[in-house]
């Protein structure tokens, strides 16, 4: 079946293509060059409509326990957002965590076509698989969460050979199926088990004697060697502390220009100055990702309202409960792998610090030149649930509605951001290379993103509209693998994504030492760890994508 | 026949990975690892293989047809058992979803206790792997822990070379309130558990007095419920003491009225000493399913697993919820009844229009209106299940060929005819 999409204007910045007229045509489930087709069996006139690839979340709490402890933890706030069933959708509840089929309908809704799991935890992984299993019509994928796990802290402090370390980081990416490695508060996590409270970069974890930037060297360089596209996904020391700034700004220069991705870099932007003690460290980092091109970033934005914080930094979500808002909240220890911290919150405009947050992000998005390294996430739900990326996107691309806001939030907070002073506005190009183009090149995703030929027809139609936020509320059109699932904001059909995973080789030599370990220090045989294809593709909806590796080109 | 090695349990909550399982046609032995809880499960023989309508032998499909009419006509349809894994539970949410049913887990009454004190305060809780590597002080609440897990103490207590103490006999066992009904809580070299015996409804008062304790509260008595106080103040300097002390306790054991308060305080008492040294909750359970119900339910509704969809969205309430209350006050007139483990778990006898989709063996006081005999995740098909600790999902094994269906194709097919 041969669909023409007529006459829109379409951003497509992988292809170089900025506001153009042009015809789309998908066969199937890809897009083909006009030339090709001899005959069209439905056009769509989309004739004044703004045209872009599917929107990919590149950053994004969707699946895995620590989601389902916070969903448990909250029925207060399921209650306030129930989503009846239809007869085409399955009902739900949404708000700060939504259900997985709720987490599937909303992004889709709102033009989005895939969304990766930052923190799947190997020894979680299966769970976590099994969640993204029930978001239907998104891609998936997740980054495995490595650096705080006992055998590769063994591994370290017994100086393993790079290689070594290689092929247990390709080892946990085939076993718990992973697209990236995510490291969380490098060695901190474990740290805390042994009742170590603070880690900075330059620390040691007490009782290996390692330090988290020997953890992030060794593997981002595992993650280069391997040929991973998506470079090591960090988030580093010191999350949410006052200061961290200097942190930050010394893991971005002291890595050697590996790549390096920090995520929700707004928790990690923060200064000291002012009568609170708490201050923006957005234009210093800004002017330091400016300077390093192996460095990407998300922001991890704020937006004012409930949600509920949930990370694999047990050390500092444990620090951060007393802010728990309502006053519950869980750490966990977890399988000598790592651990979670579920902690809600409710950021507050007339909050200093919360309104800073807010501010320190957008100026962060405002300050980084080069939207190929910045990417359009609130974390979600830690700074927001997803569901406020439209109202985000307005915020960038409409600097008087910004600064309407900005008026708004804690008079002191107003004071000390520049953020009323930058008068940058993202285009509607700027936005496609931050939510598509880009973050598939920084996924790793081949014909993702785009809408070249050759491309899968991930394709979102909107309506031009001055307020951003109305026009990418709700999408016109959305295809997913060239079907049409979403019409008017709506869900017109369902269908089920792949989920993305990376096979890079390694020594198969290395499962000897590890079935021992496992063995003798593990719940589980190393057999039955593994998560294998069957478990992902056997319900006959799911299936598996493998994304090519660079190690041919290296 | 053939001898399959490191086969997984659904059945007994803590993973079991290693058993050692012969299998000949349809018999199954347990040669290696077994345990009292582990070894009748699998070796349970298979029972009737046809379905049957009111006791008439009949077609699969002839069953999922009257089983299918039986909830189109009813008003309000309650799922109960609910005992089943991960794809037996996204088909019954599923078929939840699509007749708004009520569904209610046979284990959430002790689930409860704990998810209450969840919902209202929260927790900090380990999970077995870090037990087995770290733990150097457990205390056990109001549980008798080998019952409730034979093994636990070989695996995860008395393991040779935990990663971090020298040898596994350094570790102290202590226990507040059931007295242990045997002696896997003795090290291998000897040492005695330390037991402050009591009666479970002397729970609530002493692990308040203990939490007071760790608080650094003076407590004017001598003596409390039979212990005495320098008994409780030394558990406490234990507690603080140890570099990763585990308080464990099964919900399903603490049995008395509200519960879920003394589960609060051993929370409770467990975050204040996680303001100097490193402490741990562990909260067993996850037997025969019911971390499974609690975590697939959690996913798809955002609730665990005592749902209603009758108003066509998911609400979640603790109380009104509850299968026993719903059937005895007459608010629901069919029951679906599914629990792949185990036959003994029968649905209530002489109520309203049965169905029961029930592992093979089951046998009925009053002949259910539908039977549906099922395999068991496990043995008869491939699944996944939860763990004790909800975080690690095992994969399940199919180890013979019964060509019984498994519980996710039958209420699909369900589903599909409604």
């Amino acid at each position: 079946m041969i669909i023409k999409l007529t006459g829109g204007v379409v951003y497509d910045p992988a292809n170089n293509v900025n506001g153009k007229v042009l015809d789309i045509y998908i066969n199937n489930n890809k897009i083909v060059s006009g030339k090709d087709v001899t005959q069209v069996d439905q056009e769509i006139d989309l004739r004044g409509k703004v045209v872009m690839a599917g929107a990919i979340d590149m950053h994004t709490h969707v699946g895995g326990g620590k989601n389902n402890i916070a969903r448990i933890l909250l029925p207060e706030d399921h209650r306030s957002d129930p989503v009846a069933a239809t007869e085409l959708t399955r009902s739900g509840t949404g708000r700060a965590l939504p259900s997985s089929y709720v987490t599937g309908y909303r992004y889709a809704e709102m033009g989005y076509t895939s969304v990766f799991e930052p923190a799947v935890l190997p020894v979680n992984a299966r769970q976590a698989h099994m969640e993204m299993g029930d978001i239907p019509i998104l891609d998936k994928g997740g980054y495995v969460l490595m650096g705080s796990d006992d055998y590769f802290l063994q591994m370290m402090a017994a100086k393993k050979d790079q290689q070594a370390i290689n092929d247990y980081v390709a080892w946990t990416l085939h076993a718990a199926k992973g697209i990236g490695v995510k490291v969380v508060n490098p060695g901190g996590i474990n740290a805390f088990k042994f009742n170590q409270r603070q880690l900075d970069l330059d620390e040691n974890n007490q009782f290996y004697n390692v330090t988290p930037r020997d953890i992030l060297s060794v593997l981002a360089t595992a993650v280069k060697e391997l040929g991973i596209s998506h470079p090591l996904h960090v988030h580093g020391c010191n999350l949410g502390v006052p200061g961290n700034k200097d942190t930050t700004l010394s893991t971005i220069e002291g890595v050697g220009g590996l790549p390096m991705h920090l995520t929700h870099i707004q928790f990690h932007s923060y200064g000291v100055e002012g009568d609170f003690k708490f201050s923006s460290g957005a234009a210093e980092i800004a002017e330091a990702i400016n300077k390093n091109k192996n460095i990407t970033v998300d922001v991890g934005q704020v937006m004012f309202g409930q949600t509920v914080t949930a990370s694999g930094d047990s050390m500092k979500q444990h620090a951060n409960h007393k802010h728990a808002s309502p006053n519950k909240w869980v750490c966990m220890d977890i399988e000598c792998d790592a651990g979670c911290g579920l902690v809600p919150f409710k950021y507050r405009d007339q909050n200093f610090v919360n309104a800073l947050q807010w501010a320190i992000g957008l100026e962060t998005f405002l300050l980084v030149e080069d939207p190929w390294r910045i990417f359009l996430t609130t974390d979600h739900p830690n700074g927001a649930p997803f569901t406020s990326y439209p109202h985000l996107i307005r915020l960038l691309m409409d600097r008087s509605f910004r600064n309407d806001m900005l008026k708004t939030i804690h008079p002191e907070a107003q004071k000390m951001t520049t953020l009323g002073t930058i008068d940058r506005e993202y285009s509607l190009q700027e936005i496609a290379i931050m939510t598509r183009a880009g973050a598939a090149k920084l996924v790793g995703l081949e014909n993702r993103g785009h809408l070249g030929v050759g491309a899968w027809a991930d394709i979102t139609v909107y309506t031009a509209d001055d307020n951003r936020e109305k026009m990418f509320q709700t999408p016109d059109y959305v295809f997913k693998d060239g079907e049409l699932v979403v019409r008017d904001g709506e869900i017109v059909h369902i269908k089920w994504g792949t989920t993305h995973i990376v096979t890079p080789e390694f020594d198969s030599g290395i499962e000897k030492d590890l079935a021992k370990y496992f063995n003798r220090h593990m719940t589980m045989k190393l057999g039955n760890f593994k998560i294998s294809n069957d478990e992902i593709t056997e319900d006959g909806r799911n299936t598996l994508t493998v994304q090519p590796t660079k190690r041919g080109v290296l | 026949m053939a001898t399959k090695t490191e086969v997984p349990s659904p059945f007994c909550g803590i993973g079991t990975d290693d058993l050692v399982i012969n299998v000949d046609g349809l018999s199954i032995n347990v040669l290696a690892n077994g345990c009292a809880i582990n070894t009748p499960a699998f070796e349970q023989a298979i029972g009737d293989i046809a379905p049957r309508v009111k006791g008439k032998e009949v077609t699969l499909e002839a069953a999922v047809k009257k089983a299918a009419e039986l909830l189109a006509s009813s008003n309000q349809t309650l799922i109960g058992g609910c005992a089943t894994d991960v794809n037996g539970m996204r088909a019954l949410v599923s078929l939840a979803d699509h007749n708004g049913a009520v569904v209610d887990n046979i284990a959430f009454n002790a689930s409860r206790r704990n998810i209450l004190a969840l919902q209202d305060s929260g927790w900090m809780n380990t999970t077995l792997a870090e037990v087995k590597n770290r733990c150097d002080l457990l205390v056990v609440i109001g549980t008798d822990l080998e019952k409730v897990s034979p093994r636990f103490f070989e695996q995860f207590i008395w393991n040779e070379s935990p990663m971090f103490l020298e040898d596994s006999t350094q570790r102290k066992v202590v226990y507040l309130g059931k007295e242990p009904s045997g002696q896997a809580g003795v090290s291998p070299v000897g040492a005695q558990v330390k037991v402050l015996p009591c009666a479970d409804e002397d729970l609530p008062e002493l692990v308040a007095v203990l939490r007071a304790l760790i608080k650094g509260r003076d407590i004017l008595h001598y003596e409390i419920d039979g212990i005495a106080i320098t008994d409780l103040k030394a558990l406490a300097e234990q507690l603080k003491q140890a570099a990763y002390g585990v308080v464990a306790w099964s919900a399903s054991e603490l049995d008395f009225s509200h519960a879920e308060l003394t589960v609060q305080v051993i929370c409770e008492l467990v975050k204040d000493l996680n303001e100097q040294t490193r402490c741990s909750g562990l909260p067993l359970g996850g037997c025969e399913g019911d971390q499974t119900a609690n975590q697939v339910s959690a996913w798809l509704t955002g609730y665990p697993a005592r749902v209603s969809f009758a108003k066509g969205f998911p609400e979640y309430d603790p109380f009104l919820y509850e299968a026993q209350l719903l059937l005895e006050n007459a608010e629901v007139d069919v029951l679906l009844w599914v629990h792949d483990f185990n036959t003994q778990a029968l649905p209530p006898s002489d109520v309203i229009p049965l169905i029961v989709v029930g592992r093979s063996g089951m046998h009925f006081e009053k002949e259910p209106d539908v039977f549906i005999p099922v395999g068991t995740p496990g043995i008869d098909h491939r699944g996944h299940a939860f763990r004790m600790d909800g975080v690690v999902a095992i994969r399940l094994q199919k180890l013979r060929e019964s060509g019984l269906p498994s519980t996710a194709e039958v209420l699909t097919l369900i589903d599909q005819a409604l």
